[in-house]
């Protein structure tokens, strides 16, 4: 059975495909991985097959017909010899590749990345060295590494990007690290790999990947501040938003800065997903996601704005709709 | 039957109706483990429904978030602490003493309090339902997603202290089996000769003695922040998450293997049965066992590769993980060679057996898969592990378990078993398993984490998981029809022959269904297998029946010793269960007066219990064979003796926990004791030490009365240098360790003291036993020992590496 599902997974990697996929790799670390992934796939399935070829003979062959054996020749060479040669050669091959993947990179791109209960904090450097934020999404140079520090102010998480590398928890207290090297354009789903409470199902994130020059001119739109409104709409929307008092929270440069954890929302209209993946971004969730959040995502920090006119919600809505 | 044979049975039985309750004999202690355990599995199995239901689609909304992580939580503490644990040491329970020749075990009070701690914590914890506040934290409960910030329901709290209840009963069935397995076997049955299923108990035992503690540890930390706000977890007050996962592990991973080895055990009894020949290999195998036992402990942090741990130690981790596969391959080769040089004869339980090498192989093929590290940084936490986990236990333990099951049914209701329906029933479970978790190391390879309620469509889980759903649901019909087949054999099966399987260990040389006795004379063994080889010699302890006797045989040899009188039935297990369980509940309730009263009633009960065994009387007794024996309490060895240096073992592991935390600490912090923190000097705590010291001298000269007031000065000294030394419990975690510290310590001296008294007022109400001086002396001078390394870690070394 091992076998068959071996067999048709490398067919064709179709089946492994995917934005989340360890099978496909579109990272230095994560390429590594998905290679020894399939050598020691392959290496169990023959030592499975051995193992069951030799236990059907020893109860199926009948008596007569089967070659005696020395017991302790078996023993000593199965279960000694054999395991001693494939792990040592496993552990020759494997463990020096901790210190090629996780070792320190040169010339990286410094990121943070702080995981809340349950969202992610991205923070890139300013222009002037202050530090300039957005969530739930994480841009990167294809073909450059990227030290991302990893922290937590309440429980701990793990980062994780299957497509990119492996995971790293994220430890509330202590500051730990992975660095990311995208081989290729593309956008990749992450997720937090460590229960993290009632909602730890829906904290994800995204990490695209961009050519330099297009990562650059992204980081310069990331630094400016939030577009003013364009429309009526808009304009009533972005003064029920600070009536609201939704910037006690949520930072909106050049509107309000808030003063609890909370998503920067500065350049939300550019953002594929809201909610940590929750929610794809198009108006009409937006308004769901301000009126009833709280049936989407039980136990989020920000309460249902359930009592609003929908026609203010909507105004926000497409308020932040606008800050692209 | 003779008429002897009606005595003993009237002697050992244990009474029908309500009053069984008060039974003790290790036959009922022992089918009480298996059949609650066996319950507990299908609770964990109904949980495991739920979850498989609610992953059946992308976005099914079956569960809501809260309640699907109740069911994770609760279905993995309930198949890991009160299904394997339990049932396999109550297959030791009923099994070992059946096999070594012995009548029971050696403290049947012991185990029959054990069972019911284990049932009160397993219904304390599993009540947190019916009061809507199940734990949602993980069956691994991570700090500080459990500390009461983030956990402010009584989830945490039902789960810590249902825990501890129900795991005195596991510590308590193994220093049960230590002593019995070392101390009760048949006159002949030296180490060379013991089953290996009994070797395979005697490890897991010992590991239960040394990886349970920190655990314990752990949860009483976890629960005392929670209650009162020391923060031994809390980052912000020098706590640290990660000690919670270092103790957490330090039990956790040797417990996968404390589950694993009886299943072994049970594998290597049952295929020389059904091989008719002995185990290939006897000697490698029990070298196996036993270096299984030794690097279970040094592989807990292979849970933690992705926790920043420097790379170095990753390395040394990596290999110890590694290597634990050489001692499993040796046990796999072994029976392969068994089978090989054998006339193997098919048969339910044999059926059960090779696919259980199906499966545990592939478990423990993708065990080295994610003991290395970088692989593990992919797969960790996600559902190629939980793929992983199942093959290793299901596949380790429940098949192997299955396969007992139907091998010793005959002994218990002496009815044959039928072929055919146990061979359905076992491709139902083999091909529902495997189709439920073969496809699962695929989702989790495609990125599907562990412990998520809902996910989103798209990303190629969808067909996957609902594979595994049908194959889940498939296995539960499996389980159905086993519990149906059971329930049908032992109804309708005409009465079967004596060892219906032709084994050759010594349980198949009692009668079944089995009296209550065991042996109406014990055995003399003289060989492996004696069943195959010169019938046992009956001879011991073959004379009337007047009370419950049994050999005490030394430990390597096992030569005719002594001759210990065991306890008959009594309501006082079950009653001193009840007081421990009133404590509990006090706890939980935060009625912390109540509770202090039932510690109080706990020990008084305690004592209560050792007051009323026997000790006046003859000191010699005739066994037979021409040789006379004193009883156990006229021997300055009991079995009690015996028991008290396992106890000692454990609390020893208990108190290095707490050192190791207390260490661990240290490494995090700048300075220690942290500044703005008192320290108590060197001076005071050296007087205390030396009037403890002074304690043990005069112990031994038999100064009970001054070896009490030395003990109490010394505590009174160090208990005014902390005080005046301005320890903060709830500043910093510093205060909080030294303070559990002075906790442990004082209470060892308590108890020491109690003892002492005890002794002095057992001399004076005219018991002349020789037995129960030197199980208190053991307690005392082990509490002076202990508290000199406490003065080493608190005192000397800060002070010596400040200076």
């Amino acid at each position: 059975m091992h076998a068959a599902v071996l067999a048709a997974a490398s067919v064709g990697l179709g089946g492994c495909a995917g934005v989340q996929s360890a099978l496909d790799p579109a990272g230095l670390e994560a390429g590594a991985l998905a290679r020894l992934t399939w050598i020691m796939i392959a290496g169990a399935a023959a030592i499975l097959l051995l193992v069951m070829v030799l236990v059907a003979y020893a109860v199926f062959r009948s008596p007569e017909k089967r070659r005696p054996v020395s017991s302790s020749a078996l023993i000593v060479g199965g279960g000694i010899v054999f395991p001693v040669a494939v792990l040592s050669a496993l552990l020759v091959y494997g463990v020096p590749l901790m210190g090629e993947l996780r070792g320190a990179q040169e010339g990286a791109l410094r990121v943070h990345v702080t995981g809340h209960m349950w969202w992610w904090e991205v923070r890139y450097r300013g222009a002037n060295g202050d530090w300039v934020a957005t969530a739930n999404e994480l841009y990167i140079p294809v073909g450059r590494p990227v030290a991302v520090s990893l922290s937590s102010p309440d429980v701990i998480h793990s980062f994780w990007v299957p497509s990119l590398a492996g995971k790293m928890d994220v430890i509330p207290g202590r500051l730990t690290g992975i660095t990311l090297r995208a081989e290729r354009p593309g956008t990749y789903r992450g997720q937090c790999a460590e229960f993290c409470g009632a909602q730890h199902a829906l904290m994800a994130f995204y990490v695209v990947a961009l050519p330099p020059q297009d990562f650059d001119r992204w980081l310069e739109g990331l630094r400016a501040p939030a577009r003013a409104p364009a429309g009526e709409q808009a304009l009533r929307g972005r003064t029920a938003f600070v009536d609201q008092g939704c910037g006690n929270c949520h930072t909106v440069r050049g509107l309000v800065e808030g003063r609890v954890p909370a998503p920067e929302l500065t350049h939300v209209g550019s953002r594929a997903w809201i909610g940590a993946g929750a929610l794809r971004n198009t108006p009409d969730n937006m308004v769901t996601w301000i009126a009833r959040g709280e049936a989407v995502k039980p136990g989020r920090a920000m309460p249902s704005f359930a009592e609003l006119e929908p026609a203010t919600v909507s105004a926000i809505a497409q308020f932040l709709a606008g800050l692209e | 039957v003779t008429e002897r044979d009606e005595r003993l049975e009237a002697l050992w039985r244990t009474p029908p109706g309500l009053a069984s309750l008060s039974g003790v004999n290790h036959t009922s202690v022992g089918l009480r483990f298996v059949v609650t355990g066996f319950v507990f599995f299908l609770v964990g199995g109904v949980l495991s429904m739920l979850i498989r239901s609610q992953l059946s689609f992308a976005g099914n909304d079956l569960l809501d978030a809260k309640q699907y992580n109740a069911a994770f939580t609760l279905h993995g503490t309930a198949m890991m602490f009160f299904f394997a644990v339990p049932i396999m040491l109550g297959f030791g329970t009923y099994l070992v003493p059946k096999m070594i020749g012995a009548r029971d075990l050696v403290f049947p009070r012991l185990s029959a309090f054990g069972y019911w701690c284990y049932l009160f914590g397993g219904l304390l914890l599993f009540s947190s339902v019916l009061f809507g506040e199940p734990p949602t934290g993980g069956w691994f409960m991570y700090t500080p997603l459990t500390s009461a910030p983030y956990s402010p329901d009584r989830g945490p709290d039902f789960w810590l202290l249902g825990i501890t209840f129900a795991e005195i009963s596991a510590m308590a069935s193994a220093v049960e089996l230590i002593v019995s397995i070392l101390k009760t076997r048949a006159p002949g049955m030296s180490l060379e000769r013991m089953p290996i299923f009994v070797w395979a108990m005697l490890v897991t035992a010992l590991m239960i003695v040394l990886a349970f503690p920190p655990l314990i540890l752990g949860g009483t930390l976890l629960e005392i922040e929670r209650a009162f706000g020391l923060p031994f977890f809390d980052p912000g007050r020098g706590g640290d998450a990660l000690l919670w996962q270092h103790l957490f592990w330090l039990f956790g991973h040797p417990e996968v293997y404390i589950i694993f080895l009886p299943a072994a055990g049970i594998v290597s009894t049952i295929v020389p049965t059904f091989a008719r020949r002995p185990l290939a290999g006897y000697t490698l195998v029990v070298l196996a066992l036993i270096a299984t036992g030794f690097l279970s402990f040094g592989l807990w942090v292979h849970h933690m590769y992705a926790t920043a741990i420097p790379l170095a130690s990753l390395g040394f981790f990596s290999a110890a993980s590694m290597a634990v596969a050489i001692p499993s391959g040796i046990q796999v080769f072994s029976w392969i060679a068994t089978l090989w040089n054998g006339r193997p004869v098919m048969s339910t339980p044999l059926l059960f057996v090779l696919g259980f090498l199906f499966i545990f192989v592939l478990g423990g093929l993708t065990g080295v898969m994610v003991a290395l590290v970088p692989f593990d940084w992919q797969v960790h936490d996600t559902h190629f592990v939980v793929a992983h986990l199942h093959y290793v236990l299901f596949g380790g333990m429940v098949f192997p378990l299955l396969a007992g099951l139907y091998y010793w049914l005959p002994l218990v209701t002496g009815r044959r078993v039928s072929d055919f329906t146990g061979r359905l029933v076992f491709w139902t479970i083999f091909i529902g398993f495997n189709l439920t978790f073969l496809p699962m190391h695929l989702t989790g390879l495609l990125g599907m984490p562990r412990r998520v309620y809902t996910y989103a469509d798209g990303l190629g889980w969808e067909l996957l998981n609902l594979i595994s759903t049908i194959g889940g649901f498939l296995t539960a019909a499996g389980i159905a029809g086993f519990l149906l087949d059971i329930a049908l054999q032992r109804r309708f099966s005409p009465a079967g022959p004596p060892n219906p399987w032709g084994a050759g260990t010594l349980e198949w040389a009692i009668p079944s269904p089995v009296p209550s006795y065991n042996f109406a004379a014990q055995p003399r063994v003289e060989g492996r297998d004696p069943l195959w080889q010169a019938p046992p010699r009956a001879g011991y302890l073959a004379g009337p029946a007047g009370r419950r006797e049994m050999l005490v045989t030394s430990a390597v040899r096992a030569e005719p010793e002594q001759v210990v009188v065991l306890p008959g039935n009594t309501w006082m297990p079950l009653g001193t269960a009840a007081i421990v369980g009133a404590f509990f509940v006090g706890v939980l309730a935060k009625a912390y007066l109540a509770a202090l009263l039932a510690a109080g009633a706990a020990t008084a009960a305690f004592f209560a219990w050792a007051w009323s065994s026997a000790s006046r009387g003859e000191a010699e007794v005739d066994i037979g064979g021409e040789l006379r024996l004193p009883l156990h309490y006229a021997h300055s060895r009991s079995p009690g003796w015996w028991g008290m240096a396992m106890t000692l073992v454990a609390d020893a592991a208990l108190y290095g926990s707490l050192l190791f935390a207390h260490l661990f600490l240290w490494t995090l912090a700048s300075s220690w004791p942290p500044a703005g923190h008192g320290d108590a000097g060197l001076a005071a705590p050296g007087i205390a030490l030396a009037a403890l010291a002074a304690s043990s001298v005069a112990f031994h000269l038999g100064h009970h009365g001054a070896a009490i007031a030395l003990a109490l000065a010394g505590a009174a000294v160090e208990s005014g240098a902390l005080l005046a030394s301005g320890l903060s419990l709830s500043a910093h975690a510093y205060g909080a360790v030294v303070a559990m510290l002075w906790v442990f310590a004082a209470l060892h001296i308590a108890i020491a003291v109690l003892m002492a008294a005890y002794l002095i007022l057992r001399r004076h109400a005219g018991h002349a036993e020789r037995h129960a001086g030197p199980v208190v002396a053991l307690f005392w001078h082990y509490t002076v020992a202990q508290w000199a390394a406490g003065f080493v870690v608190v005192h000397l070394l800060p002070n010596l590496l400040s200076a």
